[in-house]
């Protein structure tokens, strides 16, 4: 099982669209209630409410601080789970064939029951996608939510992953980015979607959108005739409105 | 086994899902609440709810963690240690609400004042000041004193309607959005849902906020303003537009009192005010004749050029006042660059780029329709400015003029109410003059003669005893601070323990964590509330509270009514109270018990029916004595407060009445099968201009948000403020306290003015401190929540890169930050995207330990730490000795954001501090 | 990355244990009868229990047959495998030295091959990891393989090679130390590439305040003056002063001191190998890759 399928029919994955996403955590809260019922064993936490409480989570949000060269820093904010990647690291690694990729779809998932819990995997992958569960001594990772999207029991427009359908901002967007007419492989063409970490050579499946331009007002020149003056003082705007109202 | 064979994916199933209203925060979306062997599963967002649309924020989807937190209180508690040890039996509900009675009944009978009953976040203010009100106590108010008063009132007063979660930008047709101050908001996840709509379009968003976080972040431009001066700001753009006509003088014309004439005459007891004829309506010049006409004449054209002698008395319109005012060079972009920390640069293009959006990119939809003076347009003109804000302008001394000054630019551009701009959410537009007025008459063993809160429009309004002495414990509706619409919470515990203006007996608290993060000044408060006089008796005798969670409030109570989680009660979220409708649909919500609670807890609204009963409170009891709503669930549906209306507006009658109708003892089944909401879209004709917009009149009408039209202009020009100046230039009977008179001239102006907010020596405390909500946090109780807690168990202070470098900072320093009140000592950390004379953290992470569940080592109670204990309620005293609160002089807002500190390094900490005992012992 | 105990055991243990096996099965010493039963219990104890070592650290150690089934792709897996061919080959080699008196000449051959391969299987599972930059780089196979040797040799008595191995050891410690020292700063992947924001980029507040795995297991920081003791304890007990002691002596005791001294040398040096290997995922949690670097 841990040899990559030459291609896939399809390559599902989220495309995340860094000039929106807010970091508001939605995503990784519903994902972590959806999976915590879902695929596999619970999401485990340990110590709760004591000192120091930690536990299984398959997709957090980084914040991130640019400073340019000129103009004011940004903070970006940047949500990162399992990439589904093509030329994934974590699979060939994996000594028990628990680690897969799914021929059909892409998606890279964790067969729990043949899990080990060696944890090479997870030191395979270059982006930390993957959580070792403390509690079942299982790996965890992002199934991009293969029990939603297939599911029949859920309505259709629900078949979609719990961190997408949950977004208010809508910053995650899923879909066949194999396809190079879906709205996922658009978005990515339009808007330069980027691969992290390309020189791993992991060949991502999941897309990042890049953060627009920011603070690139115009200089004030090419604003001025907005602002040209029509009275300096009230009683010259008193003419102007005199003169204006009559217009009217 | 070496194929790529995939094990069968299992595919999860629930066994049901029921619909509720989320209450993770006061956004109030709505849930499906998916149940798995009668136990709560999974939630997720409900997609026709007209909140939210499916999505969830992190709080909302942690939900679960909520409702089985271990700090949820599982019965009944009477203190049996001191107050603040946190030792508490349990006791039966019968002794629990027979010993409320036995306290309040002779209060009642005697001195109804003597009850003193504030409530939180309370989303049932229109039930819980009916209790107050029959009850006849003046004190009555929930939160919004110490949350964003200033925003509502400067709205209310100045358009009828307000930011906060009560109008929103139009999402749709926006081209630039401005937001200003804003970290998170009411309307969670409206705003994020409506920015992700403008960045799909590519629209502008522009942020003006000293940090640079979350909104923020994603805006296009980032203005990182210095705290307390986006007055300055807003009104040297107001100057620069003004200069260069770009006003929309149509708009101000037909729907503002841009045309209404002031008195002019200094002498007169009149000055400032506006003319009216007989009938009390304001005149307006017509342009046709020259003669002054009713505002709303049909056919008339406002003349704004104009002026207008009468009875000797010459008058202008206002707009000229405007002109005259904000032409000064004092609101030039030079003037005023420096002290807002944006260059003169900045601010001019900021100007160009808004009249450019505002008239070049103008646009019409094609909706035909009629205003209040019987124009028929054929399109609705657009717009496509927006702008929101709330507490980074509101939580400001001087937060009601600057709001008012936002709004003032909003309508100089013509942008409110319009496509393109900022919209009302139904009940609103309201005119000021359709809010109540406060009420504070006191009749022992009888209700109050009306509500308490509400809209003053000069000194006669004001809630004072006949001896010129505020009525009210917190002194809302005083010459300190005459417009404070919402009353001001933060100064109960303070004003009781001092007496002042008079002595309470219980303070009846509810979902309000005043020992900790609610109030400002945490450790002196804690310290008032177990104060005892020479007798040994508490300063303030008794202390009844209600909550779900073991907050650092409980532990200094006397007398503990627990509440049960959101998922377990009735509630009712309704159009009397703060709707959640959206500008396009007017609806109401529900809760209803999807699990039944497995502890001895009751829902607190439940609690007070029947307190209420046990008191023979009128509206509680029938006139035979006996209790008239069995819980709060039957009151949701019979109660009414007008024949027809009721707390909920959706089916109604037969089911099928909206708005109006007889009681249907169905409706609430109704609202479950609807999935816990009820909607109605306003009328295409009728989403634009709903101020003058005769259809959107007629709508309102039917939908009982008032019993006749009430078209108004908006006011530019405030006549309330005016009076009362008035009264401080020495008009009228009822007269300020002459320490008074100058701050009230200078702040109670009727045209939008800036001030300094703090008198805090900038030499002294040269930074700004401030505050954030983490948007995956709500408050003090999201830390309870195993999940959230994960994300923010800890805040650090973040430091601007320009004083981190002075002070010699490193990653996993501490530092010791004082104001004038008091210090702190806490962890820092680095940040570039922030205005160089701010630092700031997020909001209410800190905790006491002992409480919410948590072990006493918990982060957020060893690392975590409030602002609060920086903030006095009370300024040091001035020359004179007087101490003024720290509020906004207009509306009483809490000034939380006017904290001025110095900060130094310190040596690496085991712990926050101050450091207070843990709280326990509870039973 | 965090040094687990069982991993630091394991890898030391076994790979000594696989070392003398090697030489066993070249041969070297001849050991038979009990004589032999001593040398090859001390090789089956190591590598085993070196083995046993290494299941301590599974999540799931009841499912651990199922690391045989992946050889074709993973190294993890072909190390499995390997370990049990070498240990039954050698188990036989054993028997007939023991019982039989003679070490099978063909039997010691392919077992030796087998351990060897063993030993480089594990060197492996680090080396192909382009994650870690450290163990991603040729000397990592070549000092495992030689620790192994010389650890090997070393227990087999083999005093004039151990001495060579051990020079050599120490030799190609340092080139990896030195090489691993640039090899994070000097990679391809930086902040920059992992999150494609340009190069001035920093991480401001870390997605939750509450730890978890990946920073547990991956974001472990070694102060780099305490490391740079640390190489130095490692380098002078794993190389330096056994070649000292033999040197100046090369009896028994002295030898069996050597030994212990290249032994806790070699647990320094793993421990090390593990706290000073910075994983690139630290990167997204704000790791500076050039503190690496600079050490
Ligand atoms: N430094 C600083 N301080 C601030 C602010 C700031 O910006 N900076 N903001 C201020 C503002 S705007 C506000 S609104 C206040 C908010 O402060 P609070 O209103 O005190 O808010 P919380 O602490 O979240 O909640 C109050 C209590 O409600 C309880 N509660 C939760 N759910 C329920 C329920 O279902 N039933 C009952 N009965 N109780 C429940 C909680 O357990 C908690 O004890 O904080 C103010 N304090
Ligand atoms: N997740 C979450 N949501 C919440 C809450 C919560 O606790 N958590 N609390 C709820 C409550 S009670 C309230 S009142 C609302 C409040 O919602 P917000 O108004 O968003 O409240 P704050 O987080 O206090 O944000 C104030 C913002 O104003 C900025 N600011 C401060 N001073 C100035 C200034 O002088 N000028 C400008 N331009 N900006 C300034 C601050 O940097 C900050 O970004 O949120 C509600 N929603
Ligand atoms: S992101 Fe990591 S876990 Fe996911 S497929 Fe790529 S390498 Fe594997
Ligand atoms: S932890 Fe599980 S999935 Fe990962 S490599 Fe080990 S056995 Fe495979
Ligand atoms: S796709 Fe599903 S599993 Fe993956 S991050 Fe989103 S919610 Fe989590
Ligand atoms: S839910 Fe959407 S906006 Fe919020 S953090 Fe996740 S991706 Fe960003
Ligand atoms: S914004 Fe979040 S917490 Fe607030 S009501 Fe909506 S889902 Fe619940
Ligand atoms: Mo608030």
């Amino acid at each position: 099982m841990t040899e990559l399928p030459a291609s896939t029919e399809k390559k599902l994955g989220l495309v995340i669209d860094l000039d929106t996403c807010v970091g508001c955590h939605a995503c990784v809260v519903a994902c972590k209630g959806w999976n915590d019922q879902g695929y596999g064993v619970p999401l485990s936490d340990q110590d709760p409410y004591g000192a120091e409480p930690t536990g299984t989570f398959l997709n957090r949000v980084h914040n991130y601080e640019v400073t340019p060269e000129a103009g004011p820093a940004q903070l970006i904010h940047f949500p990162k789970s399992c990439l589904h990647c093509d030329d994934a690291p974590c699979v060939t690694v994996c000594p028990t064939g628990a680690s897969y990729k799914r021929s059909e779809d892409g998606i890279v998932l964790v067969n729990e029951d043949a899990c080990i819990g060696c944890g090479l995997c997870a030191w395979a992958c270059p982006y930390g996608a993957r959580e070792m569960d403390a509690s079942a001594g299982v790996m965890k990772k992002c199934t991009l939510c293969v029990d939603r999207i297939y599911n029949e029991a859920l309505p259709e427009e629900d078949r979609q992953p719990a961190c997408v359908r949950t977004c208010p901002a809508g910053a995650r967007h899923f879909g066949d980015l194999s396809d190079p007419n879906s709205d996922v492989s658009q978005l990515v063409a339009e808007r330069g979607g980027m691969d992290l970490m390309p020189e791993q050579g992991t060949k991502p499946v999941n897309k990042y959108l890049p953060p627009r331009p920011k603070d690139d007002v115009p200089e004030f020149d090419v604003l001025s005739p907005y602002l040209e003056p029509v009275a300096t003082e009230p009683t010259g705007f008193l003419g102007w409105l005199d003169r204006t109202l009559d217009r009217i | 086994m070496n194929k790529n064979v995939a094990p069968e994916i299992p595919t999860p199933r629930f066994d049901e899902m029921r619909q509720t209203t989320c209450y993770m925060c006061a956004c109030r979306c709505g849930i499906n609440v998916h149940l798995k062997d009668g136990k709560v599963a999974y939630i997720e967002g409900n997609r026709a709810h007209p909140v939210n649309k499916g999505v969830l924020c992190a709080k909302g989807s942690a939900g679960i963690k909520q409702h089985t937190a271990p700090s949820r209180l599982r019965a009944p508690l009477k203190r049996v240690g001191p107050r603040g040890s946190g030792q508490f039996e349990e006791i039966s509900w019968e002794e629990a609400l027979q010993t409320a009675t036995d306290w309040l009944a002779p209060l009642r009978k005697e001195a109804p004042d003597k009850l003193a009953f504030f409530t939180g976040r309370d989303q049932s203010q229109s039930f819980t000041s009916f209790f107050a009100q029959n009850f006849g106590t003046p004190n009555y108010a929930a939160h919004g004193g110490f949350c964003s008063v200033n925003m509502a009132a400067a709205g209310i007063y100045t358009m009828g309607g307000a930011f906060w979660e009560f109008g929103s930008p139009d999402w749709e047709h926006t081209k630039m959005f401005l937001l200003f101050g804003v970290a998170e908001d009411h309307d969670s996840n409206p705003i994020k849902i409506g920015l992700g709509k403008l960045k799909k379009r590519g629209a502008k968003v522009i942020g003006i906020n000293p940090i640079r976080t979350g909104y923020n972040a994603v805006a296009d431009d980032w203005y990182g303003i210095t705290p307390g001066t986006d007055g300055l700001l807003i009104l040297s753009l107001i100057h620069c537009l003004l200069r260069a006509g770009r006003i929309d003088l149509d708009y101000l014309a037909a729907f503002t009192n841009a045309p209404v004439l002031v008195n002019e005459d200094p002498a007169s007891p009149e000055h400032g005010l506006l003319l009216r004829d007989e009938a009390g309506k304001l005149l307006i010049l017509d342009r046709a004749t020259g003669k002054p006409v009713p505002f709303d004449t049909q056919g008339v054209q406002p003349d704004l050029a104009g002026s207008h002698r009468h009875a000797g008395v010459s008058h202008r319109p206002v707009i000229q006042h405007i002109a005259e005012k904000y032409l000064s060079e004092d609101y030039a972009p030079e003037a005023v660059a420096e002290r807002c920390g944006i260059s003169a640069e900045r601010i001019r293009s900021l100007a160009a780029e808004l009249a450019k959006t505002a008239f070049d990119e103008a646009f019409e939809l094609d909706i035909p329709w009629t205003d209040f003076r019987g124009n028929k347009h054929a399109k609705m003109q657009g717009r496509p400015v927006a702008m929101h804000s709330m507490r980074g302008i509101s939580a400001h001394g001087n937060g009601f003029q600057t709001a008012r000054a936002l709004h003032l630019l909003q309508i100089l551009l013509g942008t409110v109410e319009v496509p393109g701009g900022f919209r009302f959410k139904p009940p609103y537009p309201k005119p000021p003059e359709a809010h109540p007025k406060p009420h504070c008459k006191v009749t022992p063993g009888a209700p109050l003669d009306g509500p308490h809160l509400g809209f003053v429009h000069g000194p006669d309004d004001l809630a004072l005893k006949p001896d010129g002495s505020p009525a009210r414990i917190d002194k809302a509706f005083s010459w300190d601070n005459p417009m404070s619409a919402h009353g001001l919470m933060h100064m109960v515990i303070s004003n009781a323990h001092a007496g002042d203006p008079y002595k309470v007996d219980t303070l009846f608290l509810y979902m309000a964590n005043m020992a900790w993060n609610s109030s400002m000044n945490t450790a002196e408060t804690m310290a008032m509330l177990t104060d005892t006089d020479e007798n040994g008796d508490y300063k303030i005798p008794r202390i009844i509270y209600a909550d779900s969670y073991n907050s650092e409030m409980v532990s200094y109570a006397d007398l503990i009514f627990p509440d049960t989680t959101y998922l377990e009660r009735h509630d009712c979220i309704s159009l009397l109270d703060r709707p959640i409708c959206e500008p396009d649909a007017v609806a109401d919500a529900i809760r209803w018990p999807v699990v039944e609670p497995d502890r001895d807890v009751r829902g607190f609204q439940s609690v007070l029916v029947d307190l209420g009963a046990r008191l023979g409170l009128p509206g509680f009891v029938d006139a035979d004595g006996k209790q008239l709503y069995a819980d709060y669930a039957d009151y949701m549906v019979n109660h009414e407060r007008r024949p027809g209306v009721g707390p909920l507006s959706g089916f109604r009658g037969n089911g099928d009445a909206e708005g109006r109708g007889a009681p249907n003892p169905d409706q609430l089944q109704r609202y479950i099968d609807n999935g816990g909401f009820w909607e109605a879209e306003v009328p295409e004709e009728a989403r634009y201009y709903k101020p003058w917009n005769s259809a959107y009149q007629d709508w309102a009408v039917e939908m009982a948000f008032y019993d006749k039209p009430q078209p108004y202009i908006f006011n530019l020009w405030s006549e309330p403020l005016r009076r009362f100046q008035l009264a401080a230039e020495g008009h009228g009977e009822r007269q300020p306290p002459d320490h008074l008179r100058a701050q009230i001239k200078e702040k109670l102006s009727p045209l939008p003015v800036w001030y300094e907010s703090t008198d805090a020596r900038a030499d002294e405390f040269p930074l700004h401190a401030l505050t954030q909500r983490p948007m995956a946090m709500y408050h003090s109780w999201g830390s309870q929540n195993a999940w959230l807690r994960q994300i923010h168990g800890v805040n650090p202070l973040y430091v601007p890169s320009a004083v981190w470098e002075e002070h010699g900072f490193a990653d996993g320093d501490w530092a010791t930050l004082t104001s004038r009140h008091g210090k702190i000592t806490i962890p820092v950390a680095l940040m570039a995207a922030l205005n160089p004379k701010t630092v700031w953290t997020w909001n209410a992470i800190g905790k006491r330990k002992g409480a919410w569940g948590l072990d006493t080592d918990a982060p957020e109670a060893t690392k975590g730490f409030l602002l609060n204990h920086l903030i006095s309620e009370l300024l040091p005293a001035r020359s004179d000795g007087m101490r003024w609160s720290n509020s906004d002089p207009v509306t009483g807002q809490a000034a939380w954001f006017d904290l001025r500190v110095n900060i130094a390094k310190t040596g690496t900490q085991p712990e926050s501090q101050p450091i207070f005992p843990p709280l326990g012992g509870r039973a | 990355m965090h040094p687990a105990k069982s991993v630091i055991l394991f890898t030391s243990l076994s790979g000594i244990g696989f070392g003398l096996l090697i030489w066993l099965g070249l041969g070297i010493p001849k050991a038979v009868g009990w004589v032999g039963f001593v040398y090859y219990a001390l090789a089956f104890a190591l590598s085993v229990g070196g083995l046993v070592a290494s299941t301590f650290h599974l999540g799931n150690p009841q499912r651990a047959w199922r690391a045989f089934t992946q050889w074709k792709t993973s190294w993890l897996s072909r190390e499995a495998v390997l370990a049990v061919a070498a240990l039954t080959i050698m188990g036989l080699h054993g028997a007939a030295a023991v019982f039989l008196g003679y070490q099978p000449a063909f039997l010691g051959l392919l077992g030796a091959a087998l351990c060897l391969a063993t030993v480089l299987a594990t060197a492996m599972i680090y080396t192909q990891l382009k994650t870690v930059p450290r163990w991603n780089q040729p000397a990592t196979p070549v000092l495992f393989g030689l620790l192994s040797l010389g650890g090997g040799a070393l227990l087999a008595g083999h005093i004039t090679t151990a001495l060579w191995l051990l020079a050599g050891i120490g030799l190609v410690q340092v080139w990896a130390w030195m090489a691993g020292d640039k090899a994070f700063s000097g990679g391809a992947t930086s902040l920059s590439s992992a999150t494609g924001l340009g190069a001035q980029v920093r991480a401001f507040e870390p997605p939750h305040t509450g730890g978890n795995y990946l920073m547990r297991e991956m974001v472990y920081e070694v102060g780099r003056k305490h490391a740079m003791k640390l190489r130095a304890i490692a380098l002078g007990l794993m190389a330096v002063l056994p070649l000292v002691l033999i040197l100046l002596n090369d009896k028994h005791l002295v030898v069996g001191l050597a030994v212990i001294s290249h032994f806790a040398g070699v647990l320094v040096a793993r421990w090390l190998f593990f706290a000073e290997a910075e994983h690139v995922v630290g990167l997204y949690y704000g790791r500076d890759q050039n503190a690496a670097s600079a050490a």
